[in-house]
């Protein structure tokens, strides 16, 4: 039985479609990463899965439960971390967690050794009011209260959104050793670094999931030749290579241009014509595909198709 | 029931920690206590009046000191003709223009009984009705005292008959003294008004910190989330009810005539009446700004339709009508009648079942249309 399994899952508010007919399954203690931009239907997602919200058509199943019919069973079980943080704010730290273990009929020292790598970092201000904790301490909490009676199936909306960098490697580190545990994680962002930290990553944009496989072979299998281009007049070079006959398709990352050419060329080549038109003092190395690469192809390519 | 416990529990926690509220229980109350029962009188001090003598007889002067002699009349002017007062009370100068006709004594000693004029200013209404009571009220008097002084000159004529004499008293406050009408009013009403804006407040403000959301994904129960709000805030509610009781008595030694356990009993219900009102405004309120909106709106017409400031029977029919689904009208009702009359538990019945009725469709509404949001 699988910890999440989701059938053709659509969903529309009004006009738009959120989501259209989604299915994936989520093993047991597996780390399962949903990665889009904003507004890709991810929230909504999680919220069908939380029996927050009903879904259109389809069905889900959570810890093998029926998401409409078995909805009160799987609150028991399900440990759900919203995007914003939705803990009170005018409550303490301890406050909070042992709030979350008594509506669960559970206490702090009975589930203690399943949090406590993650609580031992903020139990020294555990009489803390939440609201002022920092962002990092926040999420801690929130991830705290969520894994407090011991869910089977953790969801964990954009856990890192707006956390610092090093809150961000913990926080993973803390999920890496959960999955340990045999609870099954579906976790969202919209960083594309933090999908080569799941064991597989469902891509999904404008409702529709893109591909679904572990980051790895998803990356080993993008097939074109990728460059990255390096130069001080990155918008002219952008104008120019879009123009240029090899070009698949060009896109500023960070400081440098991603090329995607449609034959094998080598990077020396690149760069001597590039030199010839003018641009000289442009620096051209062969890449291998990020996941982000994958995904602006992918991205491109479903856009193409529209 | 642990869960509940631990609801409730966390509740007051909350509110304790919460700043501003604990002023606003206290503090607010007895200010609101001190200006709207002193403040909200009805009664009519300072009417300022001009007569127009086109007689100047005795009589005549004789009815202009006696208004002058009352202190609840000034006499603002003495003019010549008409078109000038008139002109004051286009200026807003004076509220009444009395017009003494010429010949004004003549008639009376004839027996022709004579007309005098009033002209009110009927701007605020109040103060016209009134005003011109008090002047009539004058009026007949000094007709009485002038039949009685001068038995000669009216023995020809036919003899009045001596009017129906109607002498007044004014029982359960018998000095009437405002306050002590206001205040046991303005009390239930404070007391619901708070409770109704705190709880709609309350619940939405965990929608909009998104608490809510985090609550729905656990077992907690539909009852036990709206029992987990009403239980605090209605005890919240009767300390407001105590303090405000406490205040009134030591302010303005308001009698507490009938039984005390008698206005706690009601104010229970009618609480949670309230209560439920406030909860169903937040189920359908996104943020605290819409539900405060919406609960003005209602407040303002419960409030103003309640029998505090104006008596629900000079009410047309269908707006006294309207007063049996506002639970403050019933509130208002019962902590007069208890305080102030003495009364007991037959003599408020109907308003206790009326409360009880809307205590069960106000809840039953908050618990549905709660399971909508779903």
């Amino acid at each position: 039985m699988k910890a999440i399994s989701i059938q053709n899952i659509s969903k529309s508010y009004k006009d738009t479609k959120a989501l259209d007919c989604v299915s994936l399954e989520v093993g047991r203690g597996q780390l399962f990463g949903l990665i889009g931009p904003d507004g890709a239907g991810k929230s909504t997602l999680f919220r069908i899965l939380t029996t927050l919200l009903l879904a259109d058509e389809g069905e889900a199943f959570v810890d093998g439960l029926h998401i409409e019919k078995d909805y009160r069973e799987i609150r028991k079980r399900v440990g759900y971390m919203p995007g914003r943080f939705s803990l009170y704010q005018d409550l303490s730290v301890e406050e909070n967690l042992s709030f979350f273990a008594t509506i669960f009929g559970t206490t702090i020292d009975e589930n203690y050794d399943l949090i406590k790598d993650i609580y031992v970092q903020i139990e020294p201000f555990k009489k803390r009011l939440a609201g002022k904790l920092s962002g990092g301490m926040k999420q801690k909490l929130a991830l705290s209260c969520a894994l407090i009676h011991k869910p089977s199936v953790l969801f964990l909306d954009e856990p890192t959104t707006g956390v610092d960098a090093v809150s961000r490697k913990e926080f993973w580190d803390m999920l890496k050793s959960l999955k340990e545990k045999n609870i099954a994680i579906l976790v969202s962002t919209p960083y594309m670094d933090e999908a080569t930290l799941c064991d597989k990553i469902a891509l999904i944009q404008e409702g529709k999931i893109l591909k679904i496989d572990e980051p790895e072979a998803m990356m080993a299998q993008f097939e074109r030749p990728l460059f990255a281009v390096k130069t001080n007049s990155t918008y002219q070079l952008l104008n120019h290579l879009r123009l240029q006959s090899f070009t698949h398709s060009v896109l500023p990352f960070g400081e440098c241009l991603h090329l995607v050419t449609t034959e094998t060329l080598s990077p020396e080549s690149i760069q001597e014509q590039l030199r010839l038109q003018g641009f000289i003092d442009v620096v051209v190395s062969k890449i291998r595909a990020g996941i982000e690469d994958v995904f602006l192809d992918l991205s491109h390519k479903a856009g193409n198709h529209a | 029931m642990r869960r509940l416990r631990f609801l409730i529990q966390k509740e007051f926690i909350q509110i304790f920690r919460n700043k501003a509220l604990l002023p606003m229980m206290t503090l607010l109350p007895i200010i609101q206590l001190i200006i709207l029962s002193n403040a909200a009188s009805n009664e009519v001090k300072d009417v300022r009046i001009a007569v127009v003598d086109h007689d100047q007889s005795e009589i005549s002067r004789a009815l202009s000191n006696k208004i002058m002699a009352n202190d609840r009349f000034s006499l603002l002017a003495a003019p010549f003709n008409k078109k000038e007062a008139l002109d004051l009370m286009q200026l807003d100068e004076v509220d009444i223009v009395l017009e003494v006709p010429p010949d004004f004594e003549k008639q009376l000693y004839r027996g022709e009984a004579p007309q005098l004029q009033t002209l009110v200013n009927a701007i605020n209404g109040q103060q016209a009705t009134v005003g011109s009571g008090y002047l009539n009220g004058i009026i007949a008097t000094l007709n009485k005292e002038i039949r009685r002084n001068e038995p000669l000159f009216f023995s020809g004529l036919p003899k009045h008959n001596e009017p129906v004499v109607v002498t007044s008293n004014n029982w359960y406050n018998p000095e009437l003294d405002y306050p002590h009408f206001m205040a046991p009013g303005i009390l239930a009403e404070l007391t619901a008004l708070l409770t109704i804006v705190l709880t709609a407040m309350n619940t939405v403000r965990e929608r909009e910190i998104g608490t809510i959301e985090q609550i729905n994904v656990t077992p907690i129960k539909k009852w036990e989330f709206i029992l987990g709000k009403l239980v605090p805030f209605l005890c919240l509610g009767l300390v407001l009810l105590t303090v405000g009781l406490i205040a009134s008595k030591l302010i303005f030694d308001i009698p507490i005539r009938g039984n005390i356990g008698l206005i706690f009993a009601y104010a229970v219900v009618n609480l949670i009446c309230v209560l439920g009102f406030g909860l169903l405004i937040s189920n359908f309120a996104e943020t605290q700004q819409q539900a405060i909106f919406v609960a003005f709106f209602f407040v303002l017409i419960f409030v103003l339709m309640c029998g505090l400031f104006t008596p629900i029977d000079s009410m047309p029919k269908w707006a006294q009508y309207a007063t049996i689904p506002n639970p403050l009208a019933h509130f208002i009702s019962v902590s007069r009648k208890v305080l102030l009359k003495g009364s007991g538990l037959a003599d408020i019945k109907m308003e206790f079942v009326y409360t009880f009725i809307l205590a069960l469709l106000f809840n039953a509404a908050a618990v549905w249309s709660y399971k909508k949001q779903e």
